[in-house]
């Protein structure tokens, strides 16, 4: 599948800001977090920010973005129309908790609504991730995708992300407390386990169907294409018969587990054994490698996946 | 209305003949030509004199070798909307913009509300959306939705303009789901088939695969008894005896 | 709730019917527009040729309608040729220019202006220009194309393949498809190969490439190229040991009873022996006498050697025809290493035929009356038919195996009748027409038309066109001892054998849609040589250029004034009987275009323009007695108001003042509106007595001569055995008072055999094997036609660049793969292309995409177009003339019988380029230029305006 970047980096981001809503919110629910009206528009505006961003990004993904709006409609059946609806619902309990918590005044310990709040703000943000990653394993056509793992996936690498994010910030106003680095750390280590289940998984899965099957011809012999219908690559070949060489592929997977694991995790511990300075710059550090390489695993998803329409233009399987 | 009908009045489609195509692309240009001007108007064209031409079809005719050597067969097969009876790119649509019609099952795509996702066209197996690079929107097959039941066409062009175009009759136009109609008796009589059953989307249009070739048994050689009554002399001789009988201008 | 779509949405304001021009089919269309354009395009149900369908060219032709490459205006050459420097000038000074430079040619020699039509759908009205003009240098395209069919045809039954007749699809229980066919009479075969799959009949394609319909085939016969003569020599081989040979038919309907003369040494050995009269003879054995063998009521032998009048021995044609078949030579066994296939598919073939033709029997119930005036109950059909065309034609054997492949259908007995191979009325014709080339020695005059046509059938050697020492009269050496039945003209030598000056210069060239100068052309580089070349002077060797076209092709910047054409939608049009006729079996068939939009560029249709030439030039034929332009009105005025002979013109429908008559018959001022009425064609149908054995069928034959289709109402006898070839080869032997020069004669004598036979095409047989082992061909794919779908938007979408197709054994020899470069070496120079591999390929041939690979500049195309920067010719390796041997003449690389150019005999060898790395096909020319070239949209959104004008 072509990776298209206003796609990856709307995943991304907003992937990072749902984690971070619910990191934040959890850490209001449980009273983890020393009440802070600077922290708390820091917090929600990055959180909110990178939703929003992400959003926006989307829509330069679309054909007509002016009429975007049409997409909550068809909630019914449809994984994005679902992810529009929630990720409009969940501004609610996230906007509301964002200022009541920040401006709200009041001691460290959240006030009843505030965790109610809190709790809707989580739900929302877990399942609009659960939605995003819905849209892709929806889709029969890609066995990539259509993996249950992905909507776990989407989730976990969302509120890992986040989690780095909101450590940062911990760092970043000196509230960080060594737990942090404990949930935060687990979470990476999650998150590296489910994308190594993942690949796992993929690698295990039998193509969905092959050339043979596409035609319907393979009782017939082995079926190679001929004559093309079209001399240039159409649309159904731009946007779907994207490929990444095999070779690439391992190296990139290796960046991945690096970029977004291996070294966001050292980065994190580096907050135990190190001083203050250490524990901020070691979170930003973490940050920023895995914001790239949860955005390399995102170019990855797609370029890695195969799509059976590929079946009709060479692709012996898929 | 990406909701599904729970079930359609008709289901229109195609039937399409691999063993009389030959890959003349008659069907794909006037499908072009029809579309291009007709709902879905238009179906842009990239480049269109320039070195990476490309545009938005929604018919295609691939050509395929299956086997190897002496015995491999080549095949051409059109390629375009099935026409699904449960159809991932419809139910996947966030606005609604993609249906598919209680009536005739037809599926649509409203070139007004369509927000140009290309969801849908990840959701089909088939290849048969295409997404208009100038419009922002997808298009695909709509079974000439105006020519089928346009009144200001004589009856007998009330088809799809692939299937009044093409010259060898290997497109066939009709109810699938009417067991009792002209396209469902050919496809029982040919043992007609659903592209990749395996996705569960119950194409409505049909393939026809190509009959077994006639006439391959091995050669024997001549029988004797097809040849002339032996008489002595050469073979010649014998030939000549055999030519001239009595024959009369 | 469904969204409201529009179902009844109007399609168009009017609907015009005219004849489709993107390929030379001629299908009937109807045009839909809206606000003034196109919209829609669809095939006209009721139309004789495709019956409502439409090809994939057909269906693309609004593209080619708009196309950005049209021509805007009249240009004359300021710069050198090939520069593309030009003014555009009014068609006043154009015409005036034009008329000057053949005005004074006229006046001096008429036969220094060649006028030479490629894709020219209106023969008759410029063959016709020609010979009032007083050229015999004219011709079409036919002389590269398929002369060697319609020759071949035409010497043996009086009618050929595609618009001489074809498959009666609707009862034939076998069908034979040699060679590639897919990029002419395109819709009729595939309607055919439509019902033949709808009844479960055996196709078989014999083809070194199984592509199109060969794809749909029963049975694929990968053939060598250039060797289907001896497969079918082979298969009547077979045909004689099983006895499966419709002797009846032969007596009755061809000339096997004939008595040949012979007596070696002796000026008439080899012809036929004839009474007094001139009839010829067979011998008779109810009486044990020689008679006519036109009468009705004798019993001929069919072998024997018989005694003369006047002593000598003479023998019926049958028995030659069973020594050369009948023995060993053709056997299955023989030909199978040469043909490259299994004995034992031939055999096969063979009894396949036999089965289809003697125990699947067509009766019809329809009484006919044979040429003798017998009554005849029934009509009885052996059900066994063929096509063939140019995979057959263009090969310098192609005469002769198109000769083989009708003795294949007439021993079988399955020409015109139920379920065999139909002739399409005019045809069938006298064996051979008679009309004799125009031009001989002296007859060319200053300002004075020729005695006739331009184009005609020689019948020996004393018809040819040469002068007292026997070289060449005509430019392109149609007619002379270098191509003495060159039917259709050797256009593919005529810019060579003018700027070399052999056998004589040219004042003026003047060509109509012919791309001369790319995939038209043997030997690409050097065509471009002869177009530029100049003598020592410093003038052109070919002094002017005259060149119309609708479009910028590579031929353009090398003329010197261009006329530019409209498209098809644009003119009126005559496709008439006189010329290549749509006519269907059942009856003869004519059509018009009619304009359906008005051009928007300053342009006018050709020929309108060459009969105001010919007004202005005063040829006879386009002025009044006053002197006065006899046709003001242009082509309209004279489609309707020209008569060839009293009562007949270019439209045979509706004739006389009331329009009441068909064929012959006044002139009817109403034509062209009663044409139009009925969709732009007319047809006339054959009474069902009528529709079979039309060459001996007395009814039929009295009606086409009241028609004026033939000269008189004696039955067509097939001539199995040629005597005008042998009259040639008598000349070579040295008989006669016309013979070829010495250089000439051996190649006479080989050739000129009357009965078929293969031999191997010139080229391979001239190279040495291991040089050049490999056969390379070329085929159209089916969505375009010659050069001309690369400049439509929709078609080049679908194909943009061609690659070489190769086997993928071959390949994997080579260690060659999909996809990699190689150099293509003939003996002439070499091309670089990318591979593409498959399966269904003859392993010792190579083939591409024709006339895919552009030269930058042209048709409107980017310079960085895939057809320009991948995309080949293979026409850059075919030579035109033969290879060099000891220094000896050398021939054009031809058929020797009729010129056809010989290009798929094309010889060559295969090396990875791995040196050159580069993407990009070779070899490369100077990108052309045009003056004031439109800008080209980046997008098309044809159709748009549709929708908005709806809502």
């Amino acid at each position: 599948m072509h990776p298209a970047y206003s796609v990856i980096f709307f995943t991304t981001a907003s992937g990072a800001g749902y984690g971070l809503l619910c990191l934040i919110a959890g850490a209001i629910l449980f009273d983890a977090v020393p009440r802070s009206t600077s922290f708390g528009l820091v917090v929600f505006a990055l959180a909110l920010g990178l939703v929003t961003a992400g959003l926006l990004s989307s829509t330069a993904h679309l054909g007509r973005p002016e009429r975007a709006w049409r997409a909550f409609s068809q909630w019914r059946t449809s994984w994005l129309s679902r992810e529009g609806v929630m990720a409009v619902i969940t501004y609610v309990p996230a906007g509301l908790l964002a200022l009541s918590w920040s401006f709200g005044g009041g001691g460290d310990s959240a006030t009843a609504l505030e965790r109610v709040l809190a709790v809707l703000a989580i739900l929302g943000s877990l399942v609009t991730l659960y939605c995003t990653g819905m849209i892709y394993a929806s889709l029969k056509t890609i066995r990539h995708w259509h993996l249950g793992i992905v909507p776990i996936n989407y989730i976990i690498f969302g509120v890992m992300t986040g989690a780095i994010a909101f450590l940062f910030l911990l760092n970043l106003f000196g509230v960080a407390g060594e737990g942090y680095v404990w949930v935060t750390s687990l979470l990476i280590a999650v998150g590296l386990v489910a994308k190594f289940l993942y690949w796992t998984k993929v690698d295990a899965a039998p193509p969905v169907s092959t050339a043979g099957n596409a035609t319907g011809l393979g009782h017939l012999g082995k079926v190679r294409p001929f004559e093309a219908a079209h001399a240039r690559r159409n649309f159904v070949m731009r946007e779907m018969g994207y490929t990444v060489a095999r070779k690439h592929v391992a190296r990139l997977r290796n960046i991945v587990f690096l970029l977004a694991f291996g070294l966001p995790l050292l980065g994190v511990l580096l907050g135990l054994v190190g001083g203050t300075i250490a524990a901020l710059f070691g979170s930003f550090f973490a940050l920023v490698t895995a914001a790239v390489g949860i955005f390399v695993e995102r170019w990855l998803f797609f370029a890695e996946a195969e799509h059976v329409v590929t079946t009709y233009y060479g692709a012996e399987a898929a | 209305m990406t909701s599904l009908p729970q079930t359609t009045e008709k289901k229109l489609g195609l039937v399409i003949d691999l063993d009389t195509c030959v890959g003349c692309q008659a069907c794909v240009t006037s499908c072009k030509e029809w579309n291009t001007g007709g709902y879905s108007a238009p179906l842009s064209d990239q480049d269109p004199y320039g070195a990476d031409p490309h545009g938005t079809w929604l018919n295609r005719v691939h050509a395929y070798e299956i086997g190897e050597g002496a015995r491999s067969q080549a095949v051409h097969f059109p390629r375009s909307c099935l026409h699904c009876e449960e159809p991932d790119c419809v139910t996947v649509c966030p606005t609604g913009a993609s249906y598919k019609r209680a009536e005739d099952g037809i599926v649509l795509v409203n070139p007004d509300t369509c927000i140009g996702c290309k969801l849908c066209s990840w959701a089909c197996p088939y290849g048969a959306r295409e997404y208009d690079y100038e419009v922002g929107v997808m298009r695909k097959c709509t079974l000439c939705v105006d020519r089928i039941y346009n009144e200001n066409l004589p009856e007998e062009d009330r088809v799809p303009a692939c299937v009044r175009a093409c010259p060898t009759g290997a497109r066939h136009f009709g109810d699938t789901g009417d067991p009792e109609s002209d396209v469902s008796k050919l496809v029982a009589e040919r043992g007609g088939y659903d592209l990749m059953p395996e996705m569960g989307y119950k194409p409505q249009n049909k393939y026809l695969p190509p009959r077994p070739r006639q006439n391959m048994k091995p050669a024997a050689p001549v029988e004797e008894a097809q040849r002339a009554p032996t008489t002595a002399g050469s073979a010649l001789e014998r030939l000549f005896s055999w030519a001239d009988q009595q024959l009369s201008r | 709730m469904e969204p409201r779509i529009d179902r009844s949405p109007e399609v168009a304001d009017e609907i015009k019917t005219t004849t489709c021009y993107m390929c030379a089919c001629r299908c009937g269309i109807r045009v839909f527009l809206k606000d003034g354009q196109v919209r829609y395009i669809e095939g006209n149900r009721d139309h004789p040729v495709n019956k409502g369908v439409l090809c994939g060219k057909g269906s693309a032709g609004i593209m080619q309608h708009y196309a950005p490459s049209r021509l805007t205006a009249p240009l004359k050459r300021v710069g050198e040729r090939g520069s593309g420097d030009y003014e555009e000038i009014s068609w006043d000074e154009a015409l005036a220019l034009a008329t000057d430079w053949l005005g004074t040619t006229r006046s001096k020699d008429p036969s220094r202006l060649a006028f030479f039509t490629g894709r020219d759908q209106s023969q008759s009205l410029t063959g016709w220009w020609a010979s009032q003009f007083g050229t015999p240098n004219f011709a079409a395209h036919g002389g590269f194309c398929s002369v060697n069919m319609a020759a071949a045809g035409l010497y043996t039954f009086g009618g050929s393949f595609w618009e001489f007749g074809e498959p009666d699809w609707d009862r034939t229980e076998y069908f034979l498809l040699f060679g590639v066919a897919e990029d002419h009479a395109s819709n009729p075969i595939k309607m055919g190969l439509g019902k033949l799959k709808e009844r479960g009949v055996k196709v078989t394609a014999i083809n070194p490439v199984r592509s199109g319909y060969g794809a749909i085939a029963d049975e694929w016969v990968g053939i060598k190229p250039g060797t289907d003569g001896l497969f079918v020599a082979a298969l009547i081989h077979e045909l004689f040991e099983m006895r499966a040979i419709d002797l009846d038919y032969l007596v009755r309907y061809t000339n096997a009873p004939w008595l040949v003369i012979q007596s070696q040494g002796s000026a008439d050995d080899g012809l036929f022996a004839r009474d007094e009269e001139g009839n010829p003879l067979v011998h008779d054995t109810s009486t044990d006498a020689l008679a006519s063998g036109l009468l009705a009521d004798v019993k001929p032998s069919l072998s024997g050697e018989f005694e003369l009048a006047d002593g000598r021995r003479a023998v019926p044609v049958f028995q030659l025809l069973a020594e050369r078949f009948g023995s060993g030579a053709y056997a299955p066994d023989r030909v199978a290493a040469q043909t490259g296939l299994e004995a034992d598919v031939i055999r096969r073939i063979a009894r396949e035929l036999a089965e289809a033709a003697f125990e699947k029997e067509v009766v019809l119930d329809i009484p006919w009356t044979d040429w003798a005036g017998r009554r005849h109950e029934k009509m009885i059909g052996r059900p066994v038919s063929m096509h063939a065309m140019r995979g057959i034609s263009a090969h310098s054997n192609g005469f002769n195996t198109c000769r083989l492949i009708h003795l294949l259908q007439i021993i079988l007995g399955s020409i015109d009748c139920p379920g065999g191979f139909r002739y399409k009325p005019p045809f069938p014709k006298a064996i051979p027409p008679h009309l004799k080339p125009a031009g001989k020695l002296g007859s060319v005059q200053p300002d004075t038309p020729l005695a006739g046509a331009p184009l005609g059938f020689v019948e020996g050697p004393e018809d040819l066109l040469v002068d007292e020492a026997g070289d060449p009269l005509r430019i392109d050496k149609a007619y002379s001892w270098d191509a003495p039945v060159a039917a259709h003209g050797l256009m593919h030598m005529v810019l060579n054998n003018a700027a070399k000056q052999d056998p004589y210069g040219l004042d003026v060239l003047f060509m109509y849609m012919a791309n001369m100068s790319w995939n038209s052309s043997m030997n690409v580089q050097g065509v471009l040589d002869y177009l530029t070349a100049k003598d020592d002077n410093g003038d052109y060797k070919i002094p002017k250029i005259i060149y119309s076209d609708a479009y910028f092709s590579e031929m353009v910047p090398y003329a010197d004034l261009i006329l530019p054409d409209t498209t098809y939608l644009e003119r009126w049009d005559c496709i008439s009987l006189l010329d290549r006729p749509i006519s269907e079996p059942d009856g003869p068939a004519d059509s018009i275009r009619q304009p359906v939009v008005k051009p928007d560029r300053d342009v006018r249709p050709f020929q309108d323009v060459l009969i105001d030439l010919g007004g202005r030039l005063g040829l006879p034929g386009f002025t009044n007695e006053d002197g006065s332009a006899k046709y003001p009105g242009g082509y309209p005025d004279y489609i309707v108001n020209h008569e060839r002979t009293p009562g007949v013109g270019p439209l045979a429908g509706w004739r006389g003042e009331d329009g009441s008559q068909y064929g012959k018959g006044a002139v009817n001022p109403d034509q062209l509106e009663r044409y139009i009425e009925n969709g732009c064609f007319n047809t006339h149908h054959l009474p069902d007595g009528q529709r079979f054995f039309k060459h001996a069928n007395a009814d039929y034959l009295e009606w086409a001569k009241s028609v004026g289709f033939i000269g008189s109402t004696e039955p067509i006898v097939f001539q199995l055995y040629s005597e005008p070839l042998q009259k040639f080869r008598l000349a070579a032997q040295g008989h006669g008072d016309i013979q070829p020069p010495d250089h000439h004669r051996r190649r006479i004598d080989m050739f000129f055999d009357p009965l078929p036979f293969w031999y191997a095409p010139f080229e391979g047989a001239m190279l040495e094997d291991g040089d050049y082992p490999l056969h390379a061909i070329t085929q159209r794919p089916m969505h375009m036609y010659h050069s001309w779908g690369s400049q439509n938007a929709w078609l080049r979408q679908i194909t943009a660049q061609n690659k070489l197709f190769m086997n993928r054994e071959m390949a994997k020899e080579l260690e060659i793969r999909d996809d990699d470069w190689v150099w293509i070496y003939s003996h002439i120079g070499r091309v670089k292309a990318q591979v593409a591999l498959m399966e269904g390929v003859n392993s010792s041939t190579v083939w591409t995409w024709n006339a895919i690979g552009k030269r930058k500049g042209a048709w409107a195309l980017d310079d960085d177009a895939p057809e320009a920067t991948r995309g080949f010719l293979l026409n850059h390796l075919i030579s035109e003339l033969l290879p060099e041997r000891d220094g000896g003449y050398r021939y054009s690389n031809s058929d020797p019988i009729t010129g056809q150019a010989a290009w798929y005999d094309l010889r060559v060898r295969i090396e990875k380029a791995d040196g050159d790395t580069a993407d990009e096909s070779l070899p490369r020319f100077e990108p052309l230029r045009r003056p004031n070239a439109p800008v080209t949209p980046d997008t098309l959104t044809f159709g748009s305006q549709f929708r908005e004008g709806a809502q």
